[in-house]
């Protein structure tokens, strides 16, 4: 185990692709001389050399690329600076990446991870700042995951790149610098999917991912000591999904509750919360609770963000309200 | 030996052997034959369109058949290529056999993706066609990763990207010429110019229609040719393709062509001005090589090309269709994890 934090523990777990396998490249917006803006691959482009490269501001050139390489054998580890970036060239997600298998019937296949960051800081403008794993999720042949921890940070991203099929790891920015944890480094390389009970409890099952994991955690100790004793799912992956934790634990507390950073439409707890009423309707005791950003565009200014996003303090409010619904 | 050949261990049915033939010297009359087939496929998939057997949007390559046939003489197995969703053409150039073909336009099992791709977007990997692409402009920027990955790879493969006109005017292409030049990637832009982007006359929404001096300010080589003329197509392809194997990076080839079929089946082409279709169908590239073969040849090579693509066709409406109960399948590596 070593303490690290959460951008040295992505580092760790590039590091150990390049090394491990041959055919992974490593590339995007100033990754390679100056190891990327939050230094997530800081020394790599050393060590691999050519393998690990910068490019122009091209987000199809680097996704259509990423696509293109890993359709003829190669393992393309890509950067997209801020997820918003993505969205100038989704086509190459969606449209292609997405189909790659499907529509060769796995004649060829386009096994590549995108590395992105979301989320809100303080000053982070509205088009640096959203939370868009639905999108994502809501596209068949994409693998998607959102590392809450140090340890996810480098086992999912690694989980992420042995996988044969295209895959979105979406890490959090605030999360990247603001702790060390300790990290084992050389464990198998897991499969992708499965998500993760870090809290248990009896009376409610909080479903949350990525930065909201803290949050909810925090939240539940406020809760706990009004007596009401929270269990904390961190979803980890949203593609696959693992909805068998969530229905376990359900049938322990009775009542859900979901945590996200997103907004509130469309977001992926409303398919948590739909899978819930289709499947398992009848373990509930009590309607379902979404807390989430109520639909807005993100200001820049802190306390206009801090409005609309869910900090602890709203997460316990509403943990206890449903803790005596 | 003709250009239609069955290639051995690959497939069974017939297809075009162009690849193979890329040294030898070649006869009028097999460029003729090469062409020919594509010209009948095309025609044979309207029927089977208009007949209601083929259903979707379908987008012929009839008029531009020298461009793929000249390309694929050019290219050496292994050579990746990407088209559009104009792609009947190249599929069949690069050896996919004339039966897989119209079995994955009909919806049936033996298509080349069991009817997942359709007339728009099907690959043929193992016969180095990575596909057809329904978003204009978005192969471009895929064939660089292909380059990329045969650079690595150091397999001397040269990366063929082809697209129409339209596709000069979307960012991705702008992005993809400027990686590829940046990365020095052996990969060749083959813009198929036929004037028209859709329904829409590409002179109108561009500035100049020299679209080939955009390779300029990338410091991409660009050439405007002739692309009713296969052996000049092939002539620019191979020197682009040497290029590409020397490491000397891409290059940007604008073929002037002429779609005879609309944009689309169904297309009432009303964009035409007087005389125009007339005047493309007197210099299409069937009726110039025609024009100094015998007429016996000629007829000789007709009768062998339509008893082909009847005999095709019809095996691929008597397959079985795609096994709907599979519909799921291949989304992903483990399928399981996602039930």
């Amino acid at each position: 185990m070593r303490e690290m934090t959460y951008a040295q523990a992505i580092n760790a777990a590039l590091d150990r692709a390049l090394g491990e396998r041959a055919e992974t490249l490593l590339y995007g917006e100033d990754v390679a001389k100056w190891g990327g803006i939050f230094g997530c691959t800081k020394g790599l482009a050393t060590k691999y050399g050519d393998r690990v490269f910068d490019t122009p501001i091209s987000e199809s050139a680097i996704l259509g690329s990423a696509v293109g390489a890993a359709m003829l054998g190669q393992r393309p580890i890509v950067e997209i600076m801020w997820i918003d970036f993505a969205l100038v060239a989704l086509d190459q997600l969606v449209n292609q990446a997405a189909n790659v298998r499907y529509v060769s019937r796995g004649a060829l296949t386009a096994p590549l991870t995108v590395r992105t960051q979301q989320g809100a800081m303080p000053g982070s403008c509205a088009q640096h700042s959203q939370n868009l794993e639905a999108f994502f999720a809501h596209t068949p042949g994409l693998v998607v995951g959102l590392p809450a921890t140090a340890q996810d940070a480098h086992d999912m991203l690694l989980s992420a790149i042995w996988c044969d099929d295209p895959a979105i790891v979406i890490e959090n920015r605030t999360l990247y610098f603001d702790r060390t944890e300790p990290v084992a480094l050389d464990s198998p390389v897991a499969p992708v999917g499965g998500a993760r009970v870090v809290r248990e409890g009896a009376d409610i099952t909080v479903v949350t991912w990525s930065a909201m994991v803290r949050k909810a955690l925090a939240a539940a100790e406020s809760a706990a000591s009004e007596g009401v004793d929270v269990e904390v799912i961190d979803l980890r992956w949203l593609r696959p999904l693992d909805m068998h934790t969530v229905l376990s634990s359900l049938a322990k507390t009775s009542r859900l509750m979901v945590v996200h950073e997103a907004n509130r439409t469309g977001g992926f707890g409303a398919e948590i919360a739909a899978r819930v009423a289709e499947d398992a309707l009848d373990l509930l005791d009590a309607p379902v609770r979404r807390v989430a950003v109520p639909d807005s565009r993100i200001p820049a200014a802190p306390h206009l963000q801090q409005a609309l996003i869910p900090t602890k303090e709203h997460i316990a409010r509403e943990l206890v309200m449903l803790g005596k619904f | 030996m003709t250009a239609i050949g069955v290639l051995s261990g690959v497939a069974a049915e017939p297809g075009l052997a162009l690849r193979e033939r890329h040294c030898r010297a070649l006869q009028d009359l097999d460029l003729y034959e090469a062409m020919l087939a594509i010209r009948v496929f095309e025609e044979r998939v309207r029927e089977l369109r208009l007949d209601g057997d083929v259903v979707g949007s379908v987008h012929l390559e009839i008029g531009q058949e020298a461009i793929p046939v000249g390309a694929l003489l050019a290219l050496r197995p292994g050579d990746p290529v990407f088209s559009t969703y104009r792609g009947h053409g190249w599929a069949l150039a690069c050896g996919s056999p004339f039966a897989a073909v119209f079995g994955e336009l009909l919806g049936r099992e033996t298509g080349v993706n069991g009817g997942r791709g359709g007339s728009a977007y099907f690959s043929d990997v193992a016969h180095g066609f990575y596909g057809e692409n329904s978003i204009v402009g978005a192969g471009a920027p895929i064939a660089c990763g292909a380059a990329l990955a045969a650079k690595r790879a150091k397999s001397g493969a040269a990366v063929l990207t082809v697209f129409g006109d339209g596709a000069m005017n979307q960012g991705s292409v702008s992005e993809a010429l400027n990686f590829a030049a940046a990365l020095k990637l052996p990969v060749i832009f083959l813009c198929e110019n036929n004037r028209y982007s859709e329904l829409t006359l590409l002179a109108d929404v561009v500035p100049s229609d020299q679209l080939y001096e955009r390779g300029g300010p990338y410091r991409i080589p660009g050439v405007r040719i002739d692309g009713n003329d296969a052996r000049t197509v092939a002539a620019a392809v191979a020197e682009a393709a040497d290029r590409a194997r020397a490491g000397d990076g891409p290059s940007l080839i604008e073929a002037m062509t002429e779609r005879i079929a609309g944009h689309y089946i169904g297309d009432h082409e009303q964009y035409r001005g007087p005389g125009e279709l007339e005047r493309i169908c007197a210099d299409e590239p069937l009726v110039r090589l025609a024009r100094n073969l015998p007429t016996a040849d000629l007829r000789e090579v007709q009768g062998r090309v339509a008893h082909l693509m009847r005999r095709a066709s019809t095996s691929a409406l008597e397959a079985d269709l795609a096994d709907a109960s599979a519909v799921r399948d291949h989304l992903y590596a483990d399928g399981a994890l996602y039930a």
